[in-house]
């Protein structure tokens, strides 16, 4: 890529992200959200970022790796059902992180 | 209390997430020093998009050479939840300058939304303090991530071996703690389990439009499932009514 192409890159971005983020306070004093796109955005952070870490967890190798020899499964095993059981957001990190490291260094 | 107070009570709550989001930033600008991107490149996207997955998800696309049109749609796509957070924040706005609204638009993150959110709920700011707790929150996290991509930047660059420690586990680590307080519903664990298993299936897709139609598929099934278990839990409380 040539130095137009990181350029085009942030600025699409940013564009893009931004966007996203101020359209509706743009017109914050005239906005009225109608139910139905409600009912669907509110799966978005669950299906987007289970969708990106899926992959990483299953197929840390680019191929599938359910076993215990696998420290991103038994990480996020840990980090999940401490995240249902707790729902206390560091406290799934460290637990996570902490099962992690422990199972890949050990 | 001075807007300086309300500010620092924005960073005092924001404070977990950024602990949580330092290793993020260092990983971030290491992995894009280690990407052979100029570090011009890594600093200007954290300071002019500011988006902490989206940014991760480019680097893989820009190493993956995909077009910039994938890496410029799947941005939209990643950073599309933020709609539903500024929905949620646009009746807590109405009042507020378009200068301000612009700013806390920039700054409508995971981490800010998810602090400052509930203390409306529980009355902890109210319409004259509220936009100056959020403006704590996000400047602080906003400080954190350019700083620590400029530390990982240099310390990639001195660390070669850096990218294969597994720091992106935290990263993962983050998400989950995102998306568990969500499953308090069946509609959403359906949304999880399809999301995730169509992602496994649809991960040989190019550009990462696995991710893109994974992400879709969860939605949807989000919904269909909201429709269908609906009738029942209506008819819970009518059971719930004639018993009480």
């Amino acid at each position: 890529m040539t130095l137009p192409d990181y350029v085009l890159i942030i600025a699409g971005m940013f564009i893009v992200t931004f966007g996203v983020r101020f359209v509706l306070f743009a017109r914050a004093d005239k906005v009225v959200m109608p139910a139905f796109v409600e009912k669907a955005l509110k799966f978005v952070p669950v299906a987007v970022l289970t969708a990106i870490i899926t992959p990483m967890v299953l197929m840390p190798n680019k191929h599938l790796d359910i076993s215990l020899d696998n420290p991103w499964l038994l990480g996020a095993i840990a980090a999940f059902t401490v995240g249902v059981w707790r729902q206390h957001q560091l406290l799934t990190i460290v637990v996570g992180v902490l099962v992690f490291f422990v199972a890949k260094y050990w | 209390m001075s807007t300086f107070k309300e500010m620092r009570r924005g960073f005092v709550a924001s404070i977990p997430m950024i602990v949580g989001g330092i290793p993020f930033g260092l990983l971030f600008g290491s992995l894009a020093s280690s990407h052979g991107l100029s570090p011009w490149f890594a600093i200007a996207m954290s300071a002019i998009v500011f988006a902490g997955s989206a940014q991760f998800v480019a680097l893989g696309l820009i190493a993956l050479h995909a077009p910039i049109w994938v890496i410029v749609s799947t941005t939209f796509i990643v950073n599309l939840r933020h709609l539903l957070y500024a929905a949620d924040m646009v009746k807590f706005v109405r009042h507020l300058p378009l200068p301000i609204r612009f700013i806390m638009g920039f700054g409508l993150i995971d981490e800010t939304y998810a602090a400052v959110r509930p203390m409306y709920s529980v009355g902890a700011v109210n319409e004259a303090t509220g936009y100056k707790v959020y403006l704590g929150s996000f400047l602080s996290f906003y400080v954190m991530w350019n700083l620590t991509t400029l530390l990982g930047i240099l310390t990639g660059e001195l660390i070669p071996g850096m990218s294969d420690w597994g720091l992106e586990f935290a990263m993962v680590a983050t998400f989950i703690g995102i998306i568990t307080p969500y499953l308090k519903h069946k509609s959403f664990w359906l949304c999880l389990v399809c999301a995730g298993g169509s992602s496994i299936l649809l991960s040989g897709l190019p550009n990462n439009l696995g991710l893109l139609v994974s992400a879709l598929i969860g939605v949807l099934m989000g919904v269909v499932a909201d429709v269908m278990v609906k009738p029942a839990s209506q008819n819970d409380k009518g059971v719930q009514e004639v018993k009480s």
